[in-house]
């Protein structure tokens, strides 16, 4: 593979796992600072719930990353193999949220989560093989 | 320690395995009906939306979302990402038992590796518990009468 198409391969994917973290974490936040949506939409009904979630800016940034992410990713397979491109994202994708929770999240990623992290991405890369 | 998760919560987590999976399934093998996209044919990106595949992959990821939004409206992103990375596993399993493919020993590794990165995270707390996570906790507990 020439420098420039591997340059291109790996940008894509990296830019695409960047945008899902930050989607990810963004609504993550969102959805820790709502409470429990079960006992939302037992006290308001669906519609409440979903107005609840929509409300929240943190969610609505957190969902245009997620759409840039979808998009980048229909961008990204059409250039990349499929079978580099799914694991890579994913592979990164996991770590950088591991990474990005604890930093951003304050979550208690202890060691089992780590474990866990490093089982899903050697696990990821050896399914998509 | 919030730990117990309640039978609709995990029919919750099961959601969030089967339909990103088979959606993101459904997706791929639409784009290779539609062909590549680069930065001079963005207009496929735009095609690429009335493709029945692309169309039922996109209906089972909002599905996707919602089921994963509510999980992470009570577990940490932690604790829910194992169960993103089961949907592999699933798909790895249906290509094996449906489609009757045969799953190499590099395949039956990664299948091993995310179910016991599953176990692992399963067998701890669902939430990391913050000071302002246990007003909130309560206000609702009044709330909803529990």
């Amino acid at each position: 593979m020439k420098s420039a198409t591997l340059l291109r391969t790996w940008s894509a994917i990296g830019g695409v796992a960047g945008i899902a973290v930050l989607g990810e974490v963004l609504i993550a936040a969102a959805m820790r600072r709502l409470g429990d949506l079960d006992d939302i939409r037992a006290k308001s009904g669906l519609p409440g719930a979903i107005r609840a979630v929509l409300s929240s800016p943190l969610f609505l940034v957190g969902a245009l990353c997620m759409a840039l992410n979808f998009f980048g990713m229909l961008y990204a397979l059409s250039i990349v193999d499929l079978s580099l491109a799914a694991p890579a994202i994913a592979s990164l994708t996991y770590i950088g949220n591991a990474v990005a929770a604890k930093i951003f999240l304050h979550e208690n990623v202890d060691r089992r989560r780590w474990l866990a992290v490093v089982f899903v991405c050697v696990g990821v890369v050896l399914i998509s093989r | 320690m919030k730990h117990a998760l309640k039978p609709s919560q995990y029919l919750i987590l099961v959601a969030v395995m089967l339909t990103a999976s088979i959606g993101d399934t459904l997706l791929s093998r639409g784009m290779a009906q539609v062909g590549a996209v680069d930065l001079h044919h963005l207009n496929l990106l735009w095609k690429a939306l009335f493709n029945p595949f692309v169309i039922s992959g996109i209906v089972l990821l909002i599905g996707f979302f919602a089921s994963y939004m509510t999980a992470l409206s009570w577990a940490d992103l932690t604790f829910v990402m194992p169960a993103t990375a089961f949907g592999y596993v699933v798909v790895a399993l249906l290509s094996r038992f449906w489609l009757h493919e045969q799953l190499s020993l590099y395949r039956w590794t990664g299948i091993a590796l995310i179910v016991c990165a599953v176990g692992f995270v399963a067998g701890g707390p669902s939430r990391t518990e913050h000071e302002t996570d246990h007003h909130e906790l309560d206000v609702m507990d009044s709330g909803a009468g529990r």
